[in-house]
């Protein structure tokens, strides 16, 4: 996609990183001691930090990942919004309060408080650096995303300047910084993301997206003995045709020397237009036909019936919240359904008729139904994600060490309700900005990530400026938050406490900053490798492998008195494995590998309801095989 | 070892709060079961107006999130009047 750069973007994004900057400085000279640099001291106040919490929680997943899906799959992207705030709760009716009385630090603090336990250590602070960094995946990806429509640079770049502005915030500011850079960023995605959801309700649905949206072009079907030999436009000249299954047949139309894709009509009589990415003879991607450059790779989505009660309407106007999805489920769309043409070397993506009753119920992505052709293992995927939807938030280090950052288990508690108001509110929008950027022509096919900052793009560029800056202190401030925790996994848990390398503060703090900078270098790589991939999905994916990694060892070390350390650390290393290999042989990415995805060995996108259930049991297990252990457990907490 | 990063009193409320937490979390578990297993063994269930134009998918889907927010709400409430009579006397 060819964006237009607007110098006021430009602006607006420039002053938002100095801002953010400025204020890492000015956090910076007051942190001194470890305390601060991995809790804050202790002493944030709660309505700060629950807002902070929404902060660090709206991550590049929420904002770009769930409207980009909402967008392009409908309800089934909502899911996640559903999901990610319900998990919500499991933190605050069962961990903010004893895991604030438990900590110091870090998430390995917490579960070692009662054993003292080295392998507890080790397997904590691994379990930290993996579960971060499965989660810095993406939101290095969304920044990448970011600043192609925002700056007009490539993606790697954006992954660049993101890890690069981030280790330098991290490296000099610690917690407090990142705290109250998440505090103004939360807050201001929150407004932003309302006054955009007001745009949408007050233009309502409309036929026509814009001015400059494209036209699809359809051309007649000419066909000979049952055969395609042409079209019925003598412009077109067929070129070839490919026949990929019973319901997908495509052709290549030649005009005035530029080649695109159609796609047979399910009657076979017309041939519909799609947008086609291409590989050229001589090595040059063609987009539609023609180079990257000549602009011809259209943002999409758009309206082809509407109906207001009973009588079909060009446009309707504003609508109320709840008129918005009922006129909607009345309404027809047309979405981009993407498939590959390995004899032509092109990706296609062809129009999709699709009801608005689809598009607000769930199955366009996730199927469920047996009528849309659901199987035992599109169920099972379904049951996989919400649970590991539910049970990962309370297993995020960097959510978890945001309990340690305010003075009391009161306010821990206080700081969870005002988060979980302020991210509910905001997913409930999500809805209404994922719908509205699926038919107001601004989908980007190559980027589904792209849809919310590019629907505020739609009603105006200070708007996008605005939000896409937000967007972007979202990354950092996010990418921030997960660093300081495997900073402090790597310095504070491993150096410090396992390895016994007995530093004094000065140098806990600079060893946590070498760490920064190491983890920031290999999310940095990561982020450009995974390009392209919905950032909620790959969320969704570290939400598993936290929940498996971490959370039986938190909920069985608070409600069962048996817990063992060696149990703990067992089920931590059988979380970690079994989710981590089940994502790797899984079809999603066994598509990123460039294979079949249908040769996958375990037809499984999300490894939570496998993974999760093994480390409870593997934890109960080993526990109960090492209650001897128990003896030499460290009482230094009791809850009652 | 370590102790918390802030120091903190005793809290004789902690296992009132401990058992509502329990008792509230497995209500709202719950419903978000109900939830997923519509989803799963019904799912066009889930596309019957059920409140004024609304299909049950809407309005199970901000159903969950708006009963999260009221439970927080209701939970931190009983919650410091556990701590105001116990921890003050």
């Amino acid at each position: 996609m060819i964006y237009n750069v607007s110098p006021g973007a430009i602006i607006i994004f420039m002053t938002f990183v100095a801002a953010v900057l400025g204020l890492s400085f000015y956090f910076a000279r007051k942190t001194k001691s470890a305390s601060g640099y991995y809790a804050a001291g202790g002493n944030i106040h709660w309505g700060v930090n629950g807002i902070a919490f929404a902060g660090d929680y709206l991550s590049a997943a929420s904002f770009l990942g769930i409207c980009g899906m909402i967008a392009f799959s409908g309800y089934d992207g909502f899911l996640y919004s559903i999901g990610y705030l319900a998990g919500w709760v499991v933190a605050l009716f069962l961990v903010a309060e004893p895991l604030k009385r438990l900590g110091k630090y870090t998430f390995t603090d917490a579960l070692d408080a009662r054993f003292n336990s080295k392998s507890i250590k080790l397997t904590a602070s691994f379990s930290t650096l993996i579960v971060s960094v499965f989660y810095l995946i993406p939101q290095m990806v969304g920044a990448g995303d970011l600043v192609v429509p925002l700056l007009g640079l490539p993606h790697y770049v954006g992954v660049l300047i993101v890890g690069s502005i981030v280790i330098f915030i991290v490296a000099t500011a610690g917690m407090t910084s990142t705290t109250y850079v998440q505090f103004i960023k939360g807050a201001l995605l929150i407004i932003f993301s309302t006054i955009l959801t007001g745009y949408i309700l007050t233009n309502g649905l409309n036929l026509n997206p814009g001015g400059d949206y494209h036209k699809f072009i359809t051309v007649g079907a000419v066909f000979e003995d049952n055969k395609l030999t042409g079209v019925d436009d003598p412009e077109y000249k067929l070129e070839n045709v490919y026949a990929i299954d019973a319901n997908h047949t495509f052709v290549s139309l030649q005009k005035e020397g530029i080649t695109r894709f159609f796609k047979l009509s399910s009657d076979s009589t017309t041939l519909n237009e799609m947008l086609s990415v291409s590989t050229a003879s001589d090595g040059t991607k063609l987009y539609n036909g023609e180079p990257k450059s000549a602009g011809k790779f259209y943002q999409v989505g758009h309206l082809t019936k509407i109906e207001v009660d009973g009588v079909e309407v060009d446009k309707t106007g504003p609508l109320g919240p709840f008129e918005f999805l009922s006129t909607l489920e009345n309404a027809e769309l047309i979405r981009f359904s993407r498939a590959e043409i390995k004899e032509a070397q092109a990706t296609v993506w062809y129009q999709t008729p699709t009801s608005g009753k689809e598009m607000i119920n769930p199955g366009l992505l996730l199927k469920v139904s047996s009528k849309a052709g659901a199987t035992f293992w599109t169920k099972l995927n379904f049951v996989s994600l919400m649970l590991a939807l539910f049970l990962g938030t309370s297993a995020l280090p960097h959510i978890l060490i945001r309990y340690y950052t305010v003075a009391s288990q009161r306010a821990a508690r206080k700081s969870t309700i005002v988060a979980i108001a302020a991210i509910g509110f905001f997913y409930i929008l999500t809805l209404y900005m994922g719908l509205g950027a699926s038919f107001n022509g601004v989908i980007d096919l190559e980027s589904s990530n792209m849809s919310g900052p590019l629907l505020a793009k739609y009603f105006g560029v200070g708007l996008f400026s605005i939000i896409s800056a937000i967007a972007f202190a979202t990354v950092l401030g996010t990418v921030a938050g997960l660093i300081v925790a495997s900073s402090g996994a790597i310095a504070h848990d491993f150096m410090d406490n396992y390895l016994g390398m007995k530093m004094d503060d000065r140098r806990k703090v600079k060893a946590g900053k070498y760490a920064a900078f190491g983890v920031g270098i290999f999310a940095i790589a990561l982020g450009i490798l995974f390009k392209g991939m919905n950032v909620s999905f790959l969320v969704g994916l570290a939400f598993a492998v936290a929940a498996s990694a971490n959370l039986p060892s938190i909920l069985f070390l608070l409600f069962w008195e048996k817990t063992t350390a060696k149990g703990i650390s067992w089920s931590i290393m059988t979380g970690i494995a079994s989710s981590v290999f089940i994502i790797l042989l899984s079809p999603s990415m066994f598509e990123r590998y460039g294979l079949d995805k249908a040769a996958a060995p375990i037809p499984l996108d999300n490894p939570g309801i496998i993974s999760i259930p093994l480390a409870a049991l593997v934890l109960v297990i080993v526990s109960l095989l090492s209650q001897k252990d128990n003896h030499s457990k460290v009482e230094n907490y009791h809850n009652d | 070892m370590h102790g918390p990063a802030a120091k903190l009193d005793a809290d004789k409320a902690a296992a009132k709060k401990s058992k509502l937490g329990v008792i509230l979390f497995l209500c709202y578990t719950l419903v978000y079961i109900g939830f997923v297993f519509i989803g799963l063994m019904d799912p066009e269930l889930l596309e019957l107006h059920v409140i004024g134009k609304q299909n049950l998918a809407i309005v199970y889907g901000f159903g969950l999130i708006i009963l999260a927010i009221v439970m927080g709400f209701i939970y931190n409430a009983v919650c410091s009047r556990y701590e105001d009579n116990m921890n003050n006397k």
